[in-house]
């Protein structure tokens, strides 16, 4: 019997474990969390009286169907929640749960390790109260905790009016919807988006919504400064025709969309890719979800779709390491969720085109704009470590040189923005800035996990 | 194809070959440094960045003592700030075999004028009371100094730059032979060099020249596991180090705690990569740990290792070619390059220019892989094979 290891369970990790289980495998499912569900799905804490079902709003069923699905599973497998991927090695990987490192053999490892928000640097960006996207869902579906009680939503992506909504309904004032790519852009993505009518109708009525509730909606906006006196009391804007917007709030939720989290798929073999519409370096898959032998990848942590083509991808995954151990699958489900999958995920592809990482906007920030919080390196100081003589053009030897990315989150934050700062200063596309490497361990790990000394 | 003269080429741009390459340009020598990479992007640039001068190889003490000498004038020397900062290193042992191993180091460093304060359980516990307390002896050495070896490399070359030395990255040396009067070395992208000296300075890739003119050395490609904390309050002043080797950590003016241990790792001089197995991270922790239990709930945020080149004898190569005159080798530093490396270009650049250097470096003679090494124990020590 072949040891099939899944890393998250969100849908994608649920969905993969449940056809494997449902074949007779015996599954281990390692999840970060400390309840089932991944981010979208998130549980409230425990004890928590939250009204998911109107938080959830359109999806409430889907939520309501993983989570009892999640529960009939769990006598099957071994589940581990709270605990830690930190690094892979040839068939191991390497946990820390509850404060101990251990390992964890495997033949087959299936990643679904979902993806975090992107966020560009601006001036003021780290000032307390600014959060990003996820984090300010994060605290209102975990804790049923709002960010502020005046809350701006700024960056680039459908999620800014989801959020919002989720906000509205829970009594917070939202001061302004701000997206930096201009409406025509949206405009032209349209055709790739309707691909998915339903998804693009429920984006479409959060931002009607937000409008009717007298929410300022506002397209290609650049942000200028968050103001405060060590907390966040506006956030100034230019707007599309060049006007200075002021908009007083006491909180921000800042999201340009999201990454998929690739570095356990790197250190455990998987090639990464630049892709140009997302920005972004991207494990390469075949339609399946195979990345290299024994490796599988599946949900938003191989490309982002959303939940519904993490549910899907798990399936794939599924049956791909079925077929690969032998096992007979379902071929005209296979070619259905094949299809619906790559429908999904063109889908994403449009909404990259609708809501665009500001490549220009970035390159163009002033020198003493924050770029890595772990290490405070400012925008400045990589500049300038690349224009001396002999100064670094890589990205790796630009985080050796500056500290950018060396910090606690690694590069997964500030990330994607040095990547635009490297390619601006060196003059090349993205792509030729280099990839951060990723580096075990993927999340701090604190000395005591290691045990004693013999 | 381009062709251009000088009187010296430098193969490598590490340390070595920049300081060489620097106080080449100082002696008026028209001098082209060739790397294939980027400067300082292996062993120089990875390393822990210790500048220890307790528990060398004895008959190394002149040449560090004269290299520490130009590291305490660093920023004067090429008009940079590399973090050079003499905080002293702490060595301590654990048992009374490890205590008598301390006390032969400190009387061979003081045998070469370098001040060594010995310290017993007491002494410890007053000056660095968040130790733990199975330490039964430790030395100390004041004028033992830290720098960042990410900054130096690149910071030499600059220096070396500015006295007109040329330098070339990103250029794989594809062939290197005799020439009339001395050499001619050429690169991938077609360019050819002829000079009248040839320094090899090619780190764990240097064997291959050694080889072209007839010589070689059992060199073993290796890499330093390295590891650092996320920042905490300031705390550990002097760099501090269990003699067995297990652990050697230091904290750096920022906050964050670098540390290193052995056994090192295997590393791959092809495809220029050196990972650190999980295993390590965990062995580095506990080691840590156990000198510093204070740390137990501080993260590691990142681990790291480069590229180095290992001989049997733990001692590097340095000095003249037997087979060709003219030709030069410095490499194999064995993971204590970085302390020297300021004066071994000094000694190199005498050697070439002058005909001579006053520093004693027979031992480090190529001549000795001629007859079958003594392995050291240092060497069986320090790797496991993994």
């Amino acid at each position: 019997m072949a040891e099939i290891v899944v890393v998250g369970a969100g849908p994608a990790g649920i969905n993969a474990t449940e056809r494997l289980c449902a074949h007779g495998h015996r599954v281990v499912l390692v999840d970060e969390g400390r309840q089932a569900g991944g981010q979208g799905y998130r549980r409230p804490s425990p004890g928590l009286d939250l009204d998911m079902a109107a938080l959830m709003g359109t999806e409430a069923g889907k939520y309501e169907a993983l989570h009892a699905r999640f529960a009939r599973l769990l006598p099957l497998i071994d589940y581990r929640p709270q605990t830690l991927v930190w690094a892979v090695e040839d068939n191991m990987l390497h946990v820390v749960q509850a404060g101990v490192a251990s390992t964890l053999r495997f033949d087959v490892l299936v990643l679904a390790t979902g993806a975090m928000d992107k966020v560009a640097p601006f001036p003021g960006w780290t000032l307390p109260g600014v959060f990003t996207l996820g984090g300010a869902q994060v605290a209102l579906k975990d804790q049923g905790c709002l960010i502020g009680r005046r809350v701006a939503f700024l960056g680039s992506s459908p999620l800014l009016a989801l959020a919002a909504a989720q906000y509205r309904k829970l009594g917070c004032e939202i001061v302004a919807i701000a997206d930096t790519t201009p409406f025509a852009s949206k405009l032209a993505a349209l055709p790739a988006l309707a691909q998915s009518p339903r998804t693009l109708w429920r984006g479409l009525s959060y931002l009607a919504g937000a409008m009717l509730a007298g929410v300022p909606v506002l397209h290609g906006v650049t942000p200028v400064e968050v103001v405060g006196d060590g907390h966040v009391e506006a956030l100034i804007l230019r707007d599309r025709r060049g006007r200075e917007r002021h908009f007083s709030c006491d909180a921000i939720a800042l999201g340009y969309g999201l990454k998929p989290e690739t570095q356990l798929a790197e250190l455990a073999g998987a090639t990464l890719r630049f892709d140009e519409a997302f920005r972004l370096w991207l494990p390469q898959c075949d339609a399946d979800g195979r990345a290299a032998p024994g490796l599988y990848l599946a949900g938003d942590g191989a490309a982002i779709g959303g939940a519904d083509a993490a549910e899907a991808s798990g399936g794939l995954v599924a049956m791909a390491v079925l077929a690969d151990l032998g096992e007979s699958v379902d071929e005209r489900a296979r070619l259905e969720l094949r299809r619906r999958l790559a429908r999904l995920r063109g889908f994403q592809k449009g909404l990259a085109k609708a809501f665009t990482w500001p490549v220009a906007q970035i390159r163009a920030l002033p020198d003493e704009v924050m770029l890595c919080r772990c290490e405070e390196v400012r925008i400045g100081e990589v500049r300038q470590a690349m224009a001396q003589q002999l100064g670094p053009v890589e990205i790796n030897r630009v985080k050796a040189m500056t500290r950018c990315g060396m910090g606690r989150c690694q590069g997964r934050v500030c990330g994607p923005a040095l990547q635009e700062i490297v390619a601006g200063a060196a003059g090349v596309a993205g792509e030729q800035a280099g990839r951060l490497r990723a580096q075990a361990p993927v999340k701090p790990i604190a000395l005591c996990v290691a045990g004693e000394a013999p | 194809m381009s062709r251009h003269t000088a009187d010296v080429v430098i193969v490598g741009g590490g340390l070595i070959g920049v300081w060489t390459a620097f106080f080449l340009a100082r002696r008026k020598q028209r001098v082209v440094l060739i790397e294939k990479g980027v400067v300082g992007a292996q062993s120089s640039g990875t390393n822990f960045g210790n500048l220890r001068l307790q528990g060398r190889f004895p008959g190394q003490y002149p040449l560090s003592l004269r290299s520490q000498a130009l590291w305490e004038e660093i920023e004067a020397l090429i008009g940079e700030d590399c973090e050079f900062a003499q905080t002293g290193h702490l060595y301590l042992a654990y048992d009374d075999e490890e205590r008598a191993k301390l006390e032969g180091y400190a009387q061979v460093s003081e045998s070469h004028g370098l001040t060594i304060e010995r310290l017993g359980p007491s002494d410890l516990r007053k000056r660095w009371p968040w130790l733990s307390e199975q330490a039964v002896a430790a030395t100390f050495s004041a004028r033992d100094a830290t720098a960042n070896p990410r900054l130096v490399t690149p910071a030499v070359a600059r220096a070396a730059r500015a006295l007109g030395v040329t330098i070339i990255e990103n250029a794989c040396v594809t062939d290197v032979e005799r020439s009339s009067g001395g050499f001619s070395v050429k690169t991938a992208d077609g360019a050819h060099w002829s000079s009248s000296a040839l320094v090899n300075a090619a780190g764990a890739w240097a064997v291959a020249i050694a080889e072209r003119f007839g010589e070689t050395a059992p060199i073993i490609p290796a890499g330093p596991p390295q590891f650092v904390t996320e920042p905490f309050p300031y705390l550990v002043e002097p760099s501090i180090q269990s003699v067995d080797g297990s652990v050697i950590f230091r904290q750096i003016p920022r906050g964050n705690i670098i540390l290193a241990g052995y056994p090192r790792t295997a590393a791959d001089p092809v495809n220029h990569r050196a990972p650190v197995p999980p295993a390590k991270t965990l062995a580095a922790m506990r080691a840590l740990a156990r000198v510093a239990p204070i740390l137990a709930q501080c993260h590691v945020i990142r681990v790291w290792s480069g590229i180095e080149g290992y001989l049997p004898d733990m001692i590097p190569v340095i000095g003249p070619s037997l087979t060709m005159p003219g030709l030069f080798h410095a490499f194999g530093f064995c993971g204590h390059g970085f302390q020297i490396g300021p004066g071994v270009g000094l000694c190199l650049s005498e050697m070439i220019v002058e005909g001579a250097t006053s520093t004693p470096l027979e031992p480090f003679s190529i001549g000795r892989f001629r007859e079958s090494v003594a392995v050291s124990e240092k060497f069986r020590k320090e790797f496991d094979g993994a």
